[in-house]
């Protein structure tokens, strides 16, 4: 046989190996590979079905309409009106709200679980948080709708009982337990020598977790946040069933409003495929597809850097 | 205030504010079960809807969630369970193993919804398998795929490479190695991976919506071809489209109730599994 020069090793890592590899090995390897490129594949396959779903409305109606318009009525019969910002509004207020309620909340039940619990108290709290996360959205839906909004309209005297107030609170409650599960990752990364040194220094717990510990921790509690917000923008039945779907634009927290996700679900229970309505919701989704993209990105970048600080 | 009240004072807020987020899911997990209990019968879960749902039970719809868990586990778990083998075994540092993990981690983070668009499109729509189980199924799949590699993925490393290497010493191929050596061990935690995604898949209400869910069934469904019933539309629907919405309230909550027993028992049943692994084996 003749000499085999070497050849790129696939397998990583620079090794050289020995050059025979057995061609059942050999095919296990691409049913394996095979499997990967389904993730790959699915990504693309949404991206592009979203893509090829919205190319329709860019011809069919005025796009920038579509993102300046503060109109949404598509089911008008005359004169249908594809105005986003309404939902677009809606989206963020409600997801901006839940942040606002969730990051103090989850910062602290985050240091208390990280820094201050006893390992018994952990044992009781991490699960519960875990179940906590793992309740489907439609219960979170339907106690707003039926005892939240009770609650909400008892103390602020709301304009609608279902509103974006109504939808906030909920959301918050989904987002806790993202935010404590990556943040409290962060902070248990955070070697103890630092910690140690804070203390042998004469500072107090709090002292050393809030000039130490935090600090060292900030960006992996960022990506936390990040990456529940992230969440809240994408979560559809909460919000469907929390904030009451009144399409009008509105920044009044006690009226009901309804978000991009939330569209989507309710009216592709009515509109005929391949009308125009229905292609802008696709673009309505690739838009979502975009920010939570995004979004997403930002949350991972963040961790990358983070990585690189403690090797 | 000297410096010991301060952080007496911030730890007490920490520690109330993690007494707050336990309490909100007593809070939600008490109205339930305070609301559904008493309607709970054997009737209830066994029964067909009757007079469009205000009366009579919620077998189609219980089956309807067994069934879409069934495909999800036939086809998110082969896919999810070999695709974290290559990323872990196979494809450590290469730029196709970057390209594959940046694939699953966007996936994981696509709105539910756009799930229901994609299975709207393709499984609907291209591969005209029509509004059924079949396409509700194979877009959880889809969804649950990036949960299903994550866990696979943190099981499979979790297992030290001082185990591959001596498999490895003793002649045994890679393939050997994998199967005999990695799996074993790694086995508990794909099992826990497993449960979680299926779980999810049964709470998921949105990409239904857009792929077959019927809103009242006198039937079960005969194939995969068929519409069907799930428990957490059926929630959805009877809770804001019902036509008496406060005489079907008991009946909502005890739907409420049987989704909730039934997503919360699995995860349960995984978070114990969890920890008897942890502590079984501690490398």
């Amino acid at each position: 046989m003749a000499l085999k020069l070497p050849v790129r090793n696939k397998q990583g890592r620079g090794r050289r190996r020995n050059e025979h590899v057995p061609s059942r090995e050999r095919a296990i390897r691409y049913v394996l590979m095979a499997a990967t490129w389904i993730s790959v594949l699915a990504l693309a396959a949404v991206f592009t079905e979203l893509l090829l779903g919205a190319f329709p409305a860019f011809t069919s109606i005025n796009i920038v309409d579509f993102f300046t318009g503060t109109v949404w009525n598509p089911s008008h019969p005359l004169y249908p009106l594809y105005g986003v910002l309404p939902l677009f509004v809606a989206t963020l207020m409600v997801a901006f709200a839940a942040a606002l309620i969730a990051i103090p909340i989850g910062l602290g039940c985050t240091i208390y679980l990280a820094e201050l619990a006893s390992p018994r108290v952990k044992a009781i709290f991490k699960p519960a948080i875990e179940i906590l996360a793992g309740i489907p959205s439609v219960i979170f839906g339907f106690f707003a709708l039926v005892i939240l909004s009770e609650w909400i309209a008892m103390v602020f005297d709301p304009v609608n009982k279902l509103n974006a107030l109504n939808g906030a609170i909920m959301l918050a409650v989904m987002m806790i337990p993202i935010m404590v599960t990556v943040a409290e990752d962060a902070i248990n990364a955070v070697p103890n020598n630092l910690r140690e040194a804070s203390l042998a220094l004469g500072a107090t717990r709090w002292e050393t977790v809030r000039h130490v510990v935090l600090p060292s921790a900030l960006s992996g509690i960022v990506a936390a946040i990040v990456l529940a917000f992230g969440r809240a923008v994408g979560e559809t039945m909460t919000v469907l069933m929390a904030t009451g779907n009144s399409t009008l634009l509105s920044f009044d927290f006690l009226r009901s409003v309804q978000t991009m996700t939330a569209a989507i679900a309710i009216d592709f229970g009515e509109v005929a495929s391949g009308s125009d309505h229905y292609h802008v919701l696709f673009l309505v989704g690739l838009m979502l597809f975009v920010i939570t993209f995004v979004i997403n990105f930002l949350a991972d970048w963040v961790v990358r850097r983070f990585r690189e600080e403690y090797k | 205030m000297n410096r010991k009240h301060k952080e007496m004072l911030y730890f007490t807020a920490f520690r109330a504010c993690a007494l707050l987020v336990v309490l909100a899911l007593v809070i939600l997990v008490g109205y339930m079960v305070t609301g559904g209990l008493g309607k709970i019968s054997l009737e209830f879960l066994t029964e067909m809807p009757r007079r469009a749902n205000t009366e009579g039970g919620i077998l189609p719809a219980i089956m309807g969630t067994f069934y879409l868990m069934v495909i999800v586990l036939v086809v998110s778990v082969p896919i999810g369970v070999m695709s974290a083998i290559y990323l872990v075994e196979y494809e450590q540092s290469s730029w196709m193993g970057r390209m594959f993990k940046l694939a699953v981690y966007n996936l994981a983070g696509v709105p539910s919804i756009v799930y229901g668009l994609l299975g709207l499109s393709i499984f609907v729509g291209y591969l005209g398998f029509g509004f059924s189980l079949i396409s509700a199924g194979l877009t959880l799949s889809i969804m649950t795929l990036p949960l299903m590699i994550t866990a696979s993925r943190e099981a499979i490393s979790a297992v030290p490479q001082s185990v591959r290497d001596a498999s490895t010493a003793l002649g045994a191929t890679k393939w050997q190695t994998i199967w005999h050596h990695v799996l074993p061990y790694a086995l508990p935690g794909i099992f826990t991976g497993i449960i979680l995604s299926v779980s999810r898949a049964a709470g998921e209400t949105a990409p239904l919506m857009l792929t077959g869910v019927a809103m009242s069934l006198q039937t079960l469904p005969d194939s995969f071809f068929d519409s069907f019933m799930a428990l957490p539309y059926h929630l959805f629907y009877m809770a804001t489209q019902s036509s008496d919405l406060l005489a079907t309230r008991p009946l909502q909550y005890a739907t409420a109730l049987v989704l909730l027993l039934l997503v919360l028992g699995m995860n349960m049943v995984a978070i114990v599994m969890r920890k008897r692994y942890r502590d079984k084996y501690k490398w």
